[in-house]
C-alpha cells in the first residue's frame, strides 16, 4: 500500500525507527506522470488535466452549486498544484495528492457558499453512514430469500446500456445521494480511487468506506433498475 | 446465508474484504441463487456506468489557461 498521508512531515520509512532502513526497504513510487511534470513536460501536463477532469469536475461539484463554481475549483487546484509542485516528494501518488488539494479546495468553498447562502445546507440529506438495509425488504420473503428478484440486464441492448440517455441517469443518481455516499462513490467508481487511498483521502475507516460505497452504489443500482425496466 | 444477508455483504465481497469463513458461505450461497448473481452483475454494471461518467473534455478556455500557467511555471 503506497502512504496516502497528504502532507505528512514523517519520514518515508515506518514509525519507529530512527534511522534510514536501507534503499531496499523504502519504497519509491515511479510515477511517470510526476517525473514528466516536474520536468516541464507540456503534453504530459495537458493529457493530465484531459485525463481527471471528468472525475474533478464531478467531485468539485458534488460540494457546489454549479458547473462554473466547479470548474474554478478545479482551475485553482491545478494553479496550486503547479505552485507546490516543486515541494511535492511523491510520498503520495500525484493522483491522489491532486484530488486531496480539490477536495479541499471545494469542501472550503462550499463552507462559504453555505454561509451566504444559510439554508442551502438545510436541503442537503445525508445520513450516508446509515445502517438500514439497501434493498427493499418486500423483495423477500420471509424466509430471507427472494420473493421479486432482479431482472437480469443481459437482454437490455449495449447501446442502451451505455448509452447517453443511461449515462445521465447515473449522474442524476449520484448527485441525488447524501453527501457522505457521495464523495466515496465518486472516488472509487468515477475517479478509480482504491480503497485504502479513499480512506485516507477522507481520514475514514475503511469499515466506513465500504458502508458508504456499499449504499451509495445500491442507490445507483436501484435508479438503473428503475430506468431500464 | 439468506439473500437478504448476501446483498449487503456484495460491497465487502468485491472489495475483498470478507472473513475466509463468511466468503465461503457467500460463494456457496451465489452458487445456487440467480437471483443473487443477478444483482451482483447488476451492482458491477453499475460501477462500469459510474466509471464512464468521468470523461469529460477540458474547455478550451480553461485549458489555455492551465497551459499558460504551465509555461509560466516552467520558465520560473
Amino acid at each position: 500500500m503506497m502512504s496516502v498521508s497528504l502532507f505528512s512531515s514523517l519520514p518515508p520509512w515506518p514509525e519507529g525507527r530512527s534511522s534510514y532502513p536501507g534503499p531496499q526497504v523504502v519504497r519509491q513510487p515511479v510515477d511517470p506522470d510526476l517525473d514528466a511534470l516536474k520536468s516541464g513536460d507540456e503534453a504530459a501536463f495537458e493529457a493530465l488535466i484531459g485525463r481527471y477532469h471528468g472525475p474533478m469536475m464531478r467531485l468539485a461539484m458534488s460540494y457546489l452549486r454549479d458547473r462554473g463554481a466547479a470548474e474554478d475549483a478545479v482551475q485553482e487546484t491545478w494553479l496550486t498544484c503547479l505552485r507546490t509542485l516543486n515541494k511535492f516528494e511523491g510520498r503520495s501518488a500525484l493522483k491522489t495528492w491532486v484530488f486531496g488539494i480539490l477536495l479541499n479546495i471545494a469542501r472550503s468553498r462550499h463552507r462559504k457558499e453555505s454561509r451566504i447562502l444559510p439554508f442551502a445546507s438545510l436541503f442537503r440529506r445525508d445520513g450516508g453512514e446509515g445502517r438500514g438495509p439497501t434493498v427493499d425488504q418486500r423483495r423477500f420473503g420471509s424466509d430471507g430469500l427472494w420473493s421479486a428478484p432482479p431482472d437480469s440486464w443481459s437482454n437490455v441492448p449495449e447501446s442502451k446500456l451505455l448509452g447517453r440517455e443511461t449515462i445521465d441517469q447515473v449522474k442524476a443518481a449520484i448527485e441525488a445521494l447524501p453527501a457522505k455516499q457521495r464523495e466515496v462513490v465518486i472516488l472509487r467508481d468515477v475517479a478509480g480511487f482504491d480503497a485504502d487511498e479513499v480512506c485516507g483521502l477522507l481520514s475514514i475507516s475503511a469499515a466506513n468506506q465500504r458502508v458508504r460505497l456499499h449504499r451509495g452504489r445500491a442507490s445507483v443500482r436501484k435508479a438503473l433498475e428503475e430506468y431500464l425496466k | 446465508m439468506t439473500c437478504r444477508e448476501v446483498v449487503e455483504l456484495m460491497t465487502d465481497y468485491l472489495d475483498g474484504a470478507l472473513s475466509a469463513a463468511d466468503r465461503a458461505r457467500f460463494d456457496q450461497h451465489m452458487q445456487g441463487c440467480d437471483g443473487c448473481r443477478a444483482y451482483l452483475a447488476e451492482l458491477r454494471t453499475a460501477r462500469m456506468l459510474m466509471g464512464r461518467v468521468g470523461s469529460e473534455p477540458v474547455p478550451e478556455p480553461l485549458k489555455a489557461e492551465l497551459m499558460n500557467a504551465f509555461r509560466n511555471w516552467k520558465s520560473s
